[in-house]
Formats: C-alpha cells, structure tokens, sequence
C-alpha cells in the first residue's frame, strides 16, 4: 500500500510536467498567433496585412533580431549581453566619421564592425579572465560606451553620404525585396546552422547547461564565452550600421532599449534565461512578435507612452505564460 | 546496567520506489552519550539518520524520545523536540555575521515588530561561544573563519534552538589535525553538558578515541552494538564485513608487467593534502586508489586528468607533460568524476547530446555536426552498456542513478581512451548495474586499457583491482599486488593508517 503510493506520486507529476513541457515549448508560435489573429480583427481594415506593412514590420524588426540571434549565443552560455544598444551607435558612428573622413564602403564598414568586435572583446576578457559576472560588465559598458557615443562627435549627427553603403546597408531594395529583409534571413539561417550544427552551438549549450559538466568534459568554457561576446559586439555593430545606411546618418542614441528588446526576444522564444537551452527559430519568432506589436500598436494609433505601457505588459504576461515550471 | 535512553527507535523501516533500504532498523542513545555509527556505503545509516531528523518519513517502526512516542514528518517537528543535524556541506551563510547565522530565523526580537535586538543576539551568541569554550568573535562574519569553525558555529546554532541530540556526519572529513583535535575537545564538553551525539565516521581511530558506544548497520539492519570498551577494531571490522556472500568475485587477471607505464606521477604533492605521491599505471593494468574521504584521491586524479596543476612533481602521460583538461584529453585520459551530477552530466540534456559532447570534433566534418554518426554511436552504447532509456533523445535527469553512471562511462569510451580513472564509480548506483559496470571495466583492461579506480567499498576494489594503493593523510602507505591480499581485513587495517 505504502509502496504503491510513493510510486504513484514519483510517475503522476513526471508525464503532466513533460506536457507542460512540450505545451510551452511551442508557446511563442500560439501568442504569435494571438497576435496577428487580435489584430486581424481589429486593424486589418487599416491596411495592417498589406504587403507594404508587413515588410514595414520586417524592417523595423531587422536590427532587433540580429542582435537577438547573437544574444540567442550569449545567454544559451549562461551570461547576458546589455550593452549592445551603445555598441549600434558606437560602430554606426566610427563607419559613418571613417566614411566622412574620405575612406570609402569598405573601409567604413570594416571599421565599424571593427569596433563592435573590440567591445565584444572586452566584454568577454573581463568576464572570462577578471571574473566579473556579464550583467555587472555590460550594465557597466552600456553606460560608459553611451557616453563615448555621446563624446564622439558632441551628440552631433554624422551625415553618410555613400550611396552604396546606404544601399547595402538599409536602404536599398533588391526589386521588391528590402535589402533589410536578406540581413535578417542571412543572420536568421546562419545563426540557427551554427547553434544547432556546428560544435561550437554544442559547446555554447553545453557550458549554459552544466558549466562544470562541460569542463569535465574538454570543454573550453572560457573560450566559448568569449566567443559569444565577440559575436554578440560584432552583431550590434552590423545593426548599428544598418541603422546608418537606413537613415543616411549615424546618431548616438541609436539603439537605446534594444538591449531589452533584444533580450525579451530571445527570452519570449524560449530559450532559457539560465542557458543550456535555446532556439534561433524560436527567436526569430519572438522577433517578430515585438515588431509586430509595436507596429499594430501604432496603425491603432497609440501614443508613444501608451505603446510602451502595452507592449511592457504583452511582454511580461508571455514570458510569464511561456516560463518553464522550475523542477 | 541500565541507563535510561534519551532516544530509542525500534523497527524502522523504509523503502524507496519498493527497494527496502531500512529493515527493522533500531538504534538507541544514552543521554550524555557520544554514539558511533558505522557502515558502508549504501548501509542505510544515513536514510536512518534523515528519519531522525525529519528529512524522510518512514514507513513503519516507532521513535521514543524521553518516553514519548513522536511522529516527525518535517524537518520543522524533529528540531523542536531537540534534534539537530551537523551538516557535512555547511548550512551557514557566509556573508552573514556568527551571531546571525546562530539566530537565523529565531532572532531575539523587539518590543517594536519586525525588528531584530542585535545586542542581545550577539549577546546570547556569546553566551552559547563561552560554554563551549569557543573564542570567535560573534561579530565577524562566517566567511572569515576557517573551516574548522564553520562546524562549531554550526554547532553553537543547534544549541541556540535547545538542542539535545546533535548528529554529526563525517564532522572530521574536512579538518586539519588541530582542528580535529579542538573539536573533540568541543565534543567532550558537549558530552558533560548532558548532550548525545550521533557519530557517524568511517575513521575508526576517531571513533575509539571520542566515542562511548558503537553501532553497525550493513544492508539496512544493525549488526551490532556494543560499547567501545568491550569491543576491538578487528571485531568491528569483521561485523561490517559479516559473512558477505561476495556479490563480485576477484578474478585474477594476466597482463604485461614490463611494459612501458601509461602514466607516471612523480613526487605530486598539494600542501599537506597530497604529500610525495609517486606510481606507474601500466597499459591493461586496473588499480585501485584506497584511502578515507579525505586521503587526497580526489586530488589525485584531478591531477592526471589536468583538471588541477600540481604544487609539485610531475605527471607524465605517455611520456609528455600535460598543460590543461584538453591536453590530457588528447594524450587519451577520461575521467569518470566523483559527483555524476555536477561534474559528468548536463542533467537537462538528452543521453544523446551528453555522449556526443565529448567526441563533438570527431562527429563534425567541416563545421557540420554529424547527428546521424552521433545518434548511431548514442545507440551503440545504449546497447553495448545495456543502458535503460526510451532511447537517445531522453533526458538524462529522467534516468536512474546506474543508468546516468553508464552514460558518463560512454561518453568516455566513445573516445577510445588509454588511462580511464573512476572517481567512486558507484555511489547510488543499483546492484545490478554495479555488477554490471564491473564487468565493463574489466573488459576495457582486457582490451589494454589502464584504468585508475578510486572507491571506499574496499570489496569493490578488492574485486575489480590488480593492485591497489593505499593512502592515508596524502601519503601512498602501500603498493600492492591484489594477489597479496588475504582478507578484506588488511585493507580497512590499512586505510585506517595501521
């Protein structure tokens, strides 16, 4: 008797947590779904599901999901990335002043991506090597970096006025596809390859997973966290300067908040804040469904104060909906 | 001579998932009295302890304490009768002062709610540091104190809740010899006070020293209890031996002697933990490292697994230096580490994805992750080592002890190694699977693999070695052929430093 019920009590929790488990694995396609179906119903007479809008929604979500998919790295290895809203502005700014100086595309653009990867570096090194948990060194270079933006050209715009890069970079339209629409499926199809294919999306779940497992396992964690903040500075800097090729200029304040948006991206697609666990597609998915409520929320005509109240709480109640039970 | 018992329990029984671990068991204590428990791993003298202190339920038998029958189910029932539990992985907060760790959760309060009287905390605390003869200051905080206080902080917090058993597990695993010594200083004090104490040890040196009686559990059941003064160490030894109808025979094995040694470690030394250690581990050869918790075999294979780099000496495999974990991967060392769930498993992982981690460059051929290769080598395993899953896409954590053991093992044999070292290669690992895995490791050897067991079962390794090491206090005390031994007997003697 005794038995019988400790046994019943260790299988009955076990198959209902795997339900839950696979229910909310597919969480962020049903809130999606929500989404477009809410909107459908309300603003579909607005021309929300024209073409033009929908590659609007594309555009606007371009810099938001490349920098997901490297963020998708970062926290899959158990760390966080904050300070890629000041590297955009960064790197838009030094690729727009080497092109204002005279150096052509290439030259601005390999300086601009250049400086994305130096923070990377320096984000990884002193988490890495100093020891210094990613949420205090990037909290730290969001700041300080905000203020270089800020220092660079005394919060003056940088005009761009290379006609290729803005093109490349932005602008540009390959026939009646949004050259920002290529960035994204390139970064989308590369970064999915490499975490689900290639060692290094192994070793990068394998050290969010069990940090301790994984370098008992040969498994050179350090450098694997390293490489995530390279990747993640050399993403912010690709959509810093796509922020310049799509407004012909660099700002500083490119890029402020996305760090956040960036995060609940990758979060609401259900990859695990504590790493071990992540999904590109799942990002991209989530991607889009901040986009997609920020433009709705702007076709039914919210002010910006209340689309930032609403799209604060849709985020929260989905990551809530969506967290995994703890076990 | 009947003294009265503080605490009797009689008849406990207790099973997990119908494996009965507890049968019948019984153990008394005397008020005042410091009472050994001894057994071998997997005893049931720890499960015994948990339902004393309310960390498990049993399923039948009584608890008598002071004459009154009690029921614990929570941990919450058994510290207000006067039951505390000395924890091995220290309970206190690091960052917190003594006095807050000794008052945690029952601060002395003010008239006004929600605030805490700090004075009088730290006085009270240092009223409790003064009986014991202790000089902290309940000021500082936990975290810069030697380990050895760490024990007596928590020792003093147990008495601050008015406690009048204290069960102590392995309290000197961690301590340096003086701090032992002021412990059982502490102990003896304790025992004036009219406080019992339940020892459990495995170092039969202490326990003759401190304790008054002595209780044996093997197999879930008591096998003895006798007092210290009526009793000997061999007779001890012997009863938790019992006439053992060996569950894993020796078997002797041949192989090579003057071969060029796979690994050679030289004078490795680590402070006081790890002294002047030096051996060869020959290719097909299976040896044993013996010793207490403690002895500095842990130390050892970090060591040979690059996992630690030596204060002193050399090790040398197939004839190079090793720089880190990945050199001494390369030069084809595995280890099997001693906690499965930390340090061998990604627990959230599939069985897949945890035996590929290990041969991922193996499985990938230009940047490209071969899945089918893994999912087919995954297979292989599961059944070459009959591991029991619903196949190679189960999450590990879902799997038993013996069964997550057979996937740390693939994981490694999937890289073909020369040196495999098992660090306590059965802890919480079934009968059957253990059996199992024995008769694996003797097949990699057969096959001139070198493998490095380290296990405190000594029957184990009496099984499965051609030779075993011995240390005691970081020092190899022993080097000898398996065919040498005569008895289980010799080997406690030995690993107790006599």
């Amino acid at each position: 008797m005794q038995s019988k019920d400790i046994k019943n009590m260790e299988t009955a929790p076990m198959s209902r947590f795997q339900f839950v488990l696979n229910w909310r694995d597919y969480f962020v396609y049903i809130a999606f779904a929500i989404v477009l179906i809410f909107f459908a119903f309300t603003i579909s007479g607005d021309g929300f599901f024209n073409p033009s809008n929908l590659f609007n929604i594309v555009r606007a979500t371009t810099m938001i999901s490349i920098m997901a998919v490297a963020m998708t790295f970062v926290i899959s290895a158990g760390e966080l990335d904050l300070s890629i809203g000041s590297t955009t502005a960064f790197s838009a700014l030094i690729s727009a002043m080497a092109m204002d100086a005279g150096y052509g595309m290439a030259v601005g653009v390999i300086a601009g991506l250049l400086a994305g990867l130096l923070i990377g570096a320096i984000n990884g090194i002193l988490v890495t090597k100093v020891g210094i948990p990613s949420f205090l060194v990037t909290l730290g270079m969001m700041q300080l970096l905000r203020g270089v933006d800020m220092w660079l050209t005394n919060t003056n715009p940088v005009v761009v006025k290379n006609e290729s890069f803005n093109f490349w970079f932005g602008s540009g339209n390959l026939g009646s596809i949004p050259v920002l629409l290529l960035w994204s499926l390139v970064f989308l199809g590369a970064g999915h390859y490499a975490l689900k294919h290639t060692p290094f999306g192994r070793e990068v779940l394998a050290t969010g997973g069990n940090r301790l497992a994984a370098e008992y396992s040969g498994v050179n964690t350090k450098r694997i966290k390293f490489y995530a903040f390279l990747l993640s500075g050399g993403a912010a800097a690709i959509a810093g300067m796509l922020y310049a090729g799509m407004m012909q200029s660099a700002r500083y304040s490119f890029g402020q908040g996305d760090e956040l948006s960036a995060i609940a991206a990758v979060i609401l697609g259900g990859t695990s804040l504590f790493g071990g666990a992540g999904t590109i597609i799942g990002t991209m998915i989530g991607s889009l469904l901040i986009g997609t409520i920020n433009n709705g929320l702007i076709i039914m005509g919210l002010s910006v104060s209340q689309q930032m109240i609403v799209s604060g709480a849709i985020i929260i109640l989905a990551v809530a909906f969506g967290k995994k039970p703890s076990s | 001579m009947t003294i009265p018992h503080i605490l009797e329990m009689e008849n406990i029984n207790k099973s997990f998932s119908r494996v009965p671990v507890l049968k019948n068991a019984r153990f008394e204590l005397r008020k005042g009295e410091v009472h050994a428990l001894m057994g071998g791993n997997g005893a049931g003298k720890s499960t015994l302890m948990k339902i004393l202190t309310g960390v498990y339920t049993k399923d039948s038998g009584t608890i008598t304490l002071e004459g009154e029958k009690v029921e614990f189910l929570k941990p919450k029932d058994a510290e207000r009768k006067g039951i505390a539990m000395i924890f091995q992985e220290f309970s206190l907060i690091p960052t917190l002062t003594v006095a807050e760790n000794i008052f945690l959760k029952h601060e002395p309060r003010r008239g006004i709610p929600y605030t805490i009287n700090g004075k009088e905390m730290v006085k009270r605390s240092q009223a409790i540091l003064d009986e014991l003869e202790v000089d902290i200051d309940p000021n500082v905080t936990v975290d810069s104190l030697s380990v050895g206080y760490w024990q007596m902080v928590e020792i003093a917090k147990a008495l601050s809740k008015n406690a009048r058993i204290l069960v102590m597990d392995e309290p000197t695993a961690s301590l340096s010899e003086s701090e032992t010594r002021s412990l059982f200083q502490l102990v003896g004090r304790l025992k004036q006070a009219g406080i019992s104490i339940v020892y459990i040890s495995h170092r039969m040196a202490e326990i003759f020293e401190i304790c008054d009686r002595i209780t044996v559990m093997k197999d879930g059941q008591n096998v003895l209890t006798e007092e210290c003064s009526q009793i000997s160490m061999d007779q001890v030894i012997e009863s938790m031996l019992g006439k053992e109808t060996a569950s894993f025979e020796w078997k002797e094995r041949q192989y090579e002697l003057d071969q060029e040694p796979v690994v050679k470690v030289r004078n490795l030394a680590y402070g006081s933990r790890v002294r002047n250690v030096s051996f060869d581990l020959r290719p097909g050869e299976i040896v044993g490292l013996a010793g207490l918790m403690g002895s500095g075999r842990t130390e050892i294979a970090e060591a040979i697994f690059g996992m630690r780099k030596p204060e002193a000496g050399d090790i040398l495999i197939q004839g190079k230096k090793i720089k880190d974990v990945r050199d001494a991967i390369r030069q084809g060392v595995a280890l099997v580490p001693e906690n499965r769930r930390k340090q061998g498993l990604i627990l959230d992982h599939t069985v897949r994805s945890n035996i590929m981690l290990t041969n991922i460059y193996q499985l990938s051929k230009h940047l490209f992750v071969n899945d089918f290769a893994g999912t087919k080598m995954t297979n292989q395993f599961i059944d070459k080592l009959n591991i029991k899953t619903d196949g190679p896409e189960k999450i590990v954590k879902l799997l038993s002890g013996g069964n997550q053991q057979k996937i740390v093992l693939a994981k490694w044999l999937a890289k073909n190694p020369s040196l495999l070292i098992l660090d306590e290669p059965t802890i919480g690992v079934d009968i059957g699977a253990k059996s199992e895995i024995v008769e694996i490791v003797r097949e990699l050897a057969d096959r001139g693999i070198s493998v490095l067991v380290i296990s405190s079962e000594l029957q184990e390794l009496l099984a499965i070695a051609d030779r075993i090491l011995v240390l005691f206090n970081g020092e190899i005390i022993k080097d000898i052929y398996r065919r040498d031994i005569q008895t289980e007997e010799v080997l406690h003697h030995a690993i107790q430093g006599y």
